[in-house]
């Protein structure tokens, strides 16, 4: 069990130091996917099984999809098109799919045994969510205001503004209906009739 | 990216430490930088699009439009 626990550790380690070595951000995004599952095994090995199921969905999952999607955005064009095929090369697979690999099996073999963690000193879910809620309330209300902060900077930062054109219509101005003489103006009667 | 690992790194030792005394406290402090990790990632992102539109570039060295 122990050594299930360093080899975890191990594959956290090298895939962090392989990620921040690669040149490539592709393929730095790679390790740093593999990274993360790493931490979460020992997270889960250290009896944390809730923090390990959140580093999983929210890191790996939302954070690492949302740094890959701006990375690839980034990248258009048909030159880029061609650099982007050179860095996805098979070979480069190889890493990340061996530590990735690793974990997997580690993870299989640690499911298909009953015990969970080293020793017991796990921390249930349970008391995380009444410590969460109960001394921590404020925290989870400033977190809150934080990631509204946060979406609404996104949201502005994102923001491009598009040009409006106002099309002013006839009907809405005294000269229309003075032009026209009567009230009732056809919606597009001041403007030149379209030529085929 | 090198943020998100320094974050993970605080969180482990975070968890590490609150499984070496058993306290709940420890994951309560790890989801805080979680939320921290997700708000900063996408204020940043939407940054790094917004420069990438308006100079074209990522390099950082062409962003010296604000000479102090």
């Amino acid at each position: 069990m122990e050594l299930a626990f360093y080899i975890a550790g191990a594959v956290a380690v090298v895939s962090t130091v392989l990620m921040l070595t690669r040149l490539h951000i592709v393929h730095a995004l790679l390790y740093l996917i593999v990274s993360l599952l790493g931490v979460a095994v020992v997270f889960y090995m250290l009896g944390a099984s809730l923090v390990a199921a959140l580093e999983v969905i929210v890191y790996a999952g939302a954070i690492m999809v949302l740094f890959v999607f701006v990375v690839m955005m980034l990248n258009l064009g048909a030159p880029e098109a061609e650099m982007e095929k050179d860095w996805l090369t098979p070979g480069i697979w190889v890493g990340p799919v061996i530590l990735a690999g690793v974990l997997t099996i580690e993870v299989l073999y640690l499911v298909r045994g009953s015990t969970a963690g080293l020793g017991a000193g796990g921390v249930e879910p349970k008391q995380v969510g009444i410590a969460l809620f109960g001394p921590y309330l404020i925290g989870v209300e400033l977190a809150s205001v934080l990631l509204l902060a946060g979406l609404v900077g996104a949201y502005h930062l994102g923001y491009r503004k598009i040009e409006k054109r106002e099309i002013r219509h006839v009907a809405d101005i005294d000269e229309g209906r003075a032009a026209t003489g009567r009230d009732l103006v056809l919606p597009g009667a001041d403007r030149p009739a379209r030529t085929a | 990216m090198s943020l998100e690992v320094m974050l993970n790194a605080a969180g482990l030792a975070f968890v590490v430490a609150g499984a070496r005394w058993h306290q709940a406290d420890a994951q309560v402090m790890f989801l805080f930088i979680l939320a921290m990790a997700a708000a900063e990632v996408s204020v940043g992102l939407a940054m790094v699009l917004e420069i990438y539109h308006r100079f074209k570039s990522l390099d950082v060295d062409k962003l010296s439009e604000m000479r102090g």
